[in-house]
């Protein structure tokens, strides 16, 4: 049970409940049930192997995330010293602090509205900008208790109070812990400022066009030097400049990194923030001991490392050459200036509609136009149809369609095309030549038989869908004059076998539905 | 905890980290990435020892602020990844 204790001052400390835990002394409980959320935290990657466990799986993320807050809040609960006058001297008395209480519950109240709100109203094709601005939080919150440790280390258990003979008390933050908040605030302040620019460039407000800064490898390698130089002069000198600079630095570096990146690789950057986001709270966790953060950490960390190199395989370029930045323009905004004019057929959304109602097979390629024209519902009519007629349909997804990993699936679904109908790349790539109708919608170079051939162009090596091989390809594409993100003209267009559709793919799609009655 | 047992933890779920996320499917990897970003919302344990200690007030109120940040992201992020997954639907026959 609690026991009187003495202040430093002298004064007796009236004991009405157990003093806060020490990090570094927290009772066996403690440690258990942040293992347990950290093991909930693996289960709710797990269910995602399937579309039918993973909503368990976003079940169990939920119980050990609510486990993780109740045991913190219970460990670490607010104290307040009241302070009596009694005989024989001032007696104060450690009790709740109900304000703190009430303050946190407020913060979490309003965060977790907001927080609720923009997940209730936001479309599914604006998913990858959402993704960017949650990254950008994660990335912040790892800043500010950076921060917060920073300033109060006796209350994170990261530092002792050495009292010498003359002058006032010194609190000395371990060297390790200086290390590993260091590191936190520094990834925490990358994945910030970066995702903020992702988001930017993902939701329009700035150009997807590359920034190109003169001499940029150069100011990038010095800034990252400069970060990790004064981390290791930090062990040795915890003033404030040291800290405040690695923070300031490191805002200016996640800037710097993500402008020179072109819209088409966001994929890429979008996933490597989100692992960056994972081993900021991996940082964090080391510095509070704390096992659900480093097991989150070490999860969330390796999942957008996985990610980011399945989307870099997709488009056959080196992480080191995404990073390094400059490639593609804008997809929907790039117009080669010098497209020679080669014949093409072009068709009428009735002559798509004839020639698919004929078929056995009908193998539908979506790409970035069909998010940005909103067609995912338009299409799922003219499966539906195409269906009654007795044709079968299925979809083709290649792995970088659209702006992050998974972006069509999710849009098919929302549109309720059930996701067996839908298959990856490897899967379906075997097909298209047995297949009647190639229905492509808003892609282009992932379509591209130039990749196979031709050792001169941009794209060569990147797997693609062999499109071309289906009997008759339908290419729908608002005008002649765009090109693919990579800048490149798709041979597909002449060929005997394409029927260009150009139009806005969404109004193709709703003439082709209605002339198939 | 002393730092060879952490260290252990973090090599270990590194490699859990690793399996786990190969065996997700393709079709999941936009739920895949809110999810990730709801749990490493995590990070709100950190700032509620920040926001519940005494001694600091501006350690308090960036503990505050960031239990703020990070509670948008923790029900923002199991919401809209359970919104994504209730559409995901097998073929009705």
């Amino acid at each position: 049970m609690c026991q009187d204790w003495r202040s430093p001052d002298g004064a007796i400390v009236h004991c009405t409940m157990d003093p806060p835990e020490a990090i570094h002394t927290q009772p066996a409980w403690v440690l258990l049930a942040y293992l347990i959320a950290g093991i909930c935290f693996i289960l709710a990657l797990r269910g995602l192997s399937s579309p039918e466990s993973s909503r368990r799986g976003n079940r169990a993320g939920m119980i050990g995330m609510a486990i993780a807050v109740m045991t913190t809040l219970v460990v670490h609960r607010p104290y307040a010293m009241l302070a009596m006058m009694r005989v024989g001297g001032p007696i104060r008395s450690l009790q709740l602090d109900i304000l703190t209480l009430i303050e946190i519950g407020a913060a979490m109240l309003v965060g977790g509205g907001i927080g609720l709100v923009t997940a209730r109203k936001i479309q599914m094709t604006a998913m990858p900008q959402l993704v960017a601005a949650f990254h950008s939080l994660v990335g912040m919150a790892a800043v500010l208790v950076g921060a917060a440790a920073y300033l109060n280390p006796e209350a994170f258990g990261i530092a002792v109070r050495v009292t010498p003979i003359y002058g006032p008390s010194i609190i000395n933050i371990f060297p390790q812990s200086r290390i590993e908040m260091g590191l936190g605030v520094a990834i925490g302040a990358i994945t910030f400022s970066g995702s903020v620019i992702a988001f930017l460039k993902l939701n329009g407000n700035m150009s997807g066009k590359p920034i190109l800064l003169p001499l940029r490898h150069v100011i990038n390698l010095a800034t990252l030097a400069g970060i990790l130089g004064l981390i290791a002069y930090f062990t040795m000198d915890q003033s404030p400049w040291v800290f405040f600079t690695v923070m300031g630095l490191s805002f200016a570096i996640g800037f710097l990194l993500i402008i020179p990146i072109g819209g088409a690789d966001m994929p890429v950057v979008i996933s490597m923030l989100n692992s960056y986001s994972g081993w900021a709270a991996a940082a964090m966790g080391f510095t509070l001991h704390n096992s659900a953060m480093i097991i989150t950490g070490a999860l969330v960390g390796s999942s957008g490392a996985i990610l980011s190199y399945i989307m870099c395989r997709a488009m056959n370029r080196s992480f080191i050459s995404v990073i390094a930045g400059g490639f593609g323009t804008d997809g929907a905004a790039a117009g080669g200036g010098e497209v020679i004019d080669r014949a093409f057929k072009r068709g009428s959304a009735e002559d798509a509609a004839f020639l698919m109602k004929q078929a056995d097979q009908v193998i539908i390629v979506p790409g970035y136009g069909m998010a940005v024209s909103q067609a995912q519902h338009a299409l799922k009519e003219m499966a539906d149809k195409l269906k009654a007629e007795g044709v079968r349909v299925k979809y083709a997804i290649h792995p970088v369609a659209g702006r992050m990993p998974g972006h069509m699936n999710v849009l098919l679904a929302e549109a309720n095309v059930p996701y067996d109908e839908v298959f990856e790349l490897e899967d379906v790539n075997s097909e298209f030549a047995q297949t009647d109708v190639a229905f492509v919608i808003g892609a282009n170079d992932v379509t591209n038989p130039a990749a196979k051939t031709d050792k001169s162009s941009p794209i060569y090596g990147m797997p693609v869908l062999d499109v071309e091989k289906a009997r008759t390809v339908l290419f729908v594409k608002r005008s002649m004059g765009g090109v693919g993100y990579a800048g490149v003209d798709n041979e597909l267009f002449y060929r005997d076998n394409t029927m260009m559709l150009l139009a806005d793919a969404k109004k193709m799609v709703e003439e082709i539905v209605k002339a198939l009655g | 905890m002393d730092f060879i047992s952490i260290l252990s933890i973090f090599v270990l779920a590194c490699f859990v980290g690793y399996y786990v996320v190969w065996s997700v499917t393709p079709a999941l990897h936009t739920p895949l990435m809110s999810v990730t970003n709801a749990i490493s919302s995590v990070i709100v344990v950190g700032a509620l020892i920040a926001a519940a200690a005494a001694g600091s007030a501006s350690s308090k109120w960036l503990g505050l602020l960031a239990v703020a940040l990070a509670s948008v992201n923790i029900f923002g992020g199991f919401a809209v990844t359970a919104r994504m997954l209730a559409m995901y639907k097998k073929r009705d026959r």
